[in-house]
């Protein structure tokens, strides 16, 4: 497959807020079941154990009217909890047979119990990892969450999850994040021929797709994109912070690369690297999968760093890994997690020498004419101090 | 208006109980004690209290800078220096005050804590909030991690891993920072204090179901909540005051008294009955009152003073199992339970309190709360089939309270509940 069939692929699912995908692949088997997530983490294995499809819900861009959503958030909320409502009222989600809430801040919570209310048919569940990083504390309590959602599950599937489905599960998305890593570190080398609004779509179309499909067109679009002659332009190279959770449009995206950046790593949907190492498959695969969490998992806003000054290192030692020379902090607006660390971030970025912008955004901003002029300016500087 | 509010006896207590506990935070230089910062939703007072540690609330700091209108000054200095304008504005008014000398409300500048007690509950700004303050203060920070009561009840393990937490994560700490040992029947010994104190709190907010109501539970409640919720609950003061309070409660119930306006009249004349969810506006906080009491109508309950404990469902301290008490004392507190649960215990309220409507004051700079209150109002008028409002200030930035808005809105909604009294639909007064 070409680079360009592989992308227009991604592209379609990531834009089809119908998840035809979804609802095809649960049609095609009697009982199958859709589990939905949303950011910024969920086990994928323990859904893909139960034998359902983990879908991920990235709220509704700015491909969609949001009419509904409206009138149950305030204007100085972010937009994520209101277009996921309105993919709720319209029908969009209809399919969705149970909806996992995980920690990521008190919006994403509070709509928890939203669901609860306005969906009382669908399994939802407030899913809340450990803020205590000591094996024996948070990863005994994170140990029974997990056979608490394993449990939960069960119920909605009507079906046992034994170890070695789980172990199975955990296989395949070691083999999902081994390719993720990959494309990651072949953009970092070569980003001229994996542009990020192509690496972005493919991770997102991953999140509502069947892993093993996902594993195949990892591989397919790593050989289409090392084929393909892409003429190396003298960009910038950069990192973007603070985007975990409300997606940016991919227009933002694109501006940022056409006003003269190559984006060399990310936190956009950081679902599948948020975990950044093999989990065991040997052993008791739920203790496995808690400890993964809690000895090799990224740092990210909805996280406590337990250190003194220990905060923004592991962003400083990123853009270091991957060749960054500045750092764009693009956070949605009111985004709480992201608003409150930028200061944090940005003096660990400060004080390594790294430079940095900060702008915000909605996922349905339109004007880009701002952002390419900021990103230009600051991809212009980074040319002449460096 | 008079500029001095007028005060009652346990007002005066407790002005002074917190006088003395600025001074001693204020003097730690000279007497050698340590001072933790802390927040009030899940505040470990009795045992901060078994390693002599003296208590400071960041929140309230805020609180108090708002009431003396300093807050706004704060808010822009942090502002100025990086903070988004979109964050809690008592993370900015703390952080703004710091570039500002620090000044306690005694005029001495506040000293630096000896710990961080991070008792993490109900709130995400919370942990934010400590690590801005630990990269300032290079301090010792002591993470206590509480989850959300997402299904709507806490399980045992929620519970296992506090108690955990506590056992081998709080305590230790606390004790090299003091270097005091840890005495676990000294905190029993709190506990039952606590337990005492919380009785009487819970007698004087159930009275807002007499009529007329002997309390207002908003504005008058933020007083009454006062010692519980900050650096006394486990102490004898505590106790005394709510004895004190009590008997005023009583007697105001006995003479068939309103509660005292700050004017000094006795609010007896009392035309409407409110349910008010939210946090207050502090920075105008005695106008924000009047707009109320000025068109008669008084609050029998709300939610604000449950934020650090929901005694009233009936939770008390408990000295035989004390560690776990406070896991639950910390699971249970409002903005740590789920959605349908805050509507439950808001409808529960109208209905109980036989009030004419749930008034939300939305805060703007606060998910914990106000993400999702629109839902709240929907369901809460659903079940009750009583009217709902929305207004919307802030906590401590003046900029956002607009007295016209704020007053425009009540109005209409008294009119609203005059009408469904005459028998009239009801509809929702909202932005
Ligand atoms: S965008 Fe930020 S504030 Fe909004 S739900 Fe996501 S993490 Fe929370
Ligand atoms: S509960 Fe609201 S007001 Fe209190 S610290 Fe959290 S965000 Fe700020």
């Amino acid at each position: 497959m070409a680079v360009a069939d592989i992308v227009k692929r991604c592209q379609d699912m990531y834009e089809d807020l119908n998840f035809t995908y979804a609802r095809e692949w649960k049609a095609a088997k009697a009982g199958r079941k859709v589990v939905g997530f949303l950011p910024v983490y969920a086990p994928m294995e323990m859904i893909h154990a139960a034998g359902c499809l983990p879908l991920g819900i990235f709220g509704g861009g700015d491909q969609m009217e949001v009419i509904h959503g409206d009138a149950y958030y305030q204007s100085y909320i972010c937009r994520i909890p209101r277009s996921t409502i309105e993919l709720g009222v319209t029908g969009r989600v209809d399919f969705v047979d149970g909806m996992i809430f995980p920690f990521v801040c008190d919006v994403i919570r509070n709509l928890s119990g939203i669901w609860k209310m306005m969906f009382p048919n669908v399994w939802s569940k407030f899913f809340d990892t450990p803020q205590n990083f000591d094996p024996s504390i948070g990863g005994d309590y994170y140990a029974v969450e997990l056979q608490e959602l394993r449990e939960g599950l069960e119920q909605l599937t009507g079906r046992k999850i034994t170890d070695d489905d789980i172990r199975r599960s955990i296989s395949l998305y070691n083999e999902n994040r081994r390719l993720v890593r990959e494309v990651y570190a072949f953009r970092a080398k070569e980003p001229w021929k994996a542009p990020t609004s192509e690496v972005y779509v493919l991770m997102r179309a991953g999140l509502m797709m069947d892993v093993e499909e996902h594993n195949q067109l990892l591989k397919d679009y790593m050989a289409a994109a090392a084929a393909e002659d892409r003429p190396k332009r003298d960009n910038v190279r950069i990192a973007i912070y603070g985007s975990f959770c409300e997606q940016p449009p991919l227009n933002l995206i694109k501006s940022i690369e056409m006003a003269g950046c190559y984006v060399v790593e990310d936190d956009y949907s950081l679902v599948n690297r948020f975990i950044t190492e093999d989990v065991p498959v040997d052993g008791d695969p739920v203790r496995n999968l808690a400890m993964s969490f809690i000895t090799h998992s990224v740092e990210t806003s909805c996280k406590y760093v337990p250190k003194l000054g220990e905060k923004g290192k592991y962003h400083v030692a990123q853009v270091k890994q991957c060749g960054a020379e500045g750092v764009i902090y693009a956070t949605p607006s009111f985004c709480d997690p992201a608003l409150l660390d930028r200061p944090m971030i940005c003096s660990a970025l400060t004080e390594a020498k790294i430079p940095y912008i900060s702008f915000k955004y909605a996922e349905n901003s339109g004007q880009m004419q701002p952002i390419r002029e900021q990103a230009g300016t600051f991809a212009d500087s980074i040319k002449l101090w460096s | 208006m008079s500029t001095e509010a007028a005060k009652e006896p346990s007002m005066l207590m407790q002005k002074e109980m917190i006088a003395r506990n600025y001074e001693a935070i204020t003097s730690k230089h000279e007497t050698g004690r340590k001072v933790s910062s802390t927040f009030v939703p899940g505040n470990l007072n009795e045992l901060l209290m078994c390693f002599d540690i003296v208590n400071n609330l960041p929140e309230i700091n805020a609180i108090q800078a708002g009431m003396r209108k300093a807050s706004g000054g704060y808010i822009m200095e942090a502002e100025k220096s990086g903070h988004s304008e979109d964050v809690c504005t008592y993370v900015k008014a703390d952080i703004g005050q710091m570039s500002k000398g620090n000044i306690a409300p005694n005029g001495k500048p506040y000293p630096d804590p000896d710990v961080l007690m991070l008792s993490y509950t109900g709130c995400y700004t919370f942990m934010k909030w400590f690590e801005l303050l630990r990269e300032q203060y290079k301090c010792p920070t002591l993470m206590l991690h509480v989850p959300y009561e997402g299904d709507g009840h806490s399980t045992k393990n929620m519970r296992d891993y506090i108690v955990k937490q506590l056992k081998e994560v709080v305590i230790p700490g606390l004790e090299e920072v003091s270097g005091v040992k840890f005495d676990i029947d000294r905190l029993r010994g709190y506990l039952k204090n606590s337990a005492k104190a919380e009785d009487d709190l819970v007698w004087c907010l159930e009275q807002g179901k007499h009529k007329p109501s002997p309390i207002d539970a908003y504005f008058g409640g933020v007083y009454y909540i006062g010692p519980i919720f900050t650096a006394f609950r486990g102490t004898e003061d505590a106790v005394k005051y709510y004895e004190m309070l009590r008997a005023e409660v009583q007697g105001r119930i006995d003479r068939k008294e309103g509660p005292l306006t700050p004017e000094g009249t006795s609010f007896n004349d009392q035309k409407y009955r409110l349910v008010v969810e939210g946090p207050p506006n502090w920075t105008h906080f005695r106008e924000f009152w009047k707009m109320f009491y000025d068109e008669g109508a008084v609050v029998v309950a709300s939610s604000y003073t449950k934020v650090g404990g929901m005694y009233d469902l009936g939770f008390r301290h408990d000295p035989d199992n004390p560690l776990e008490s406070l896991a639950d004392y910390c699971l249970g507190c409002y903005t740590n339970r789920n959605l349908p649960t805050r509507v439950d215990i808001l409808a529960k309220y109208v209905e109980e309190y036989e009030a004419d409507g749930l008034l939300i004051n939305s805060i703007k700079s606060c998910n914990s709360f106000s993400a999702g209150q629109l839902m709240i109002m929907k369901e809460v008028e659903r079940r009750t089939g009583k009217p709902g409002a929305f207004i919307e200030t802030d906590l401590v930035d003046p900029r956002y309270f607009s007295a016209a808005n704020v007053k425009n809105r009540l109005e209409s909604y008294f009119q609203m509940i005059e009408q469904k009294r005459r028998g009239g639909g009801s509809k929702t007064v909202a932005a």
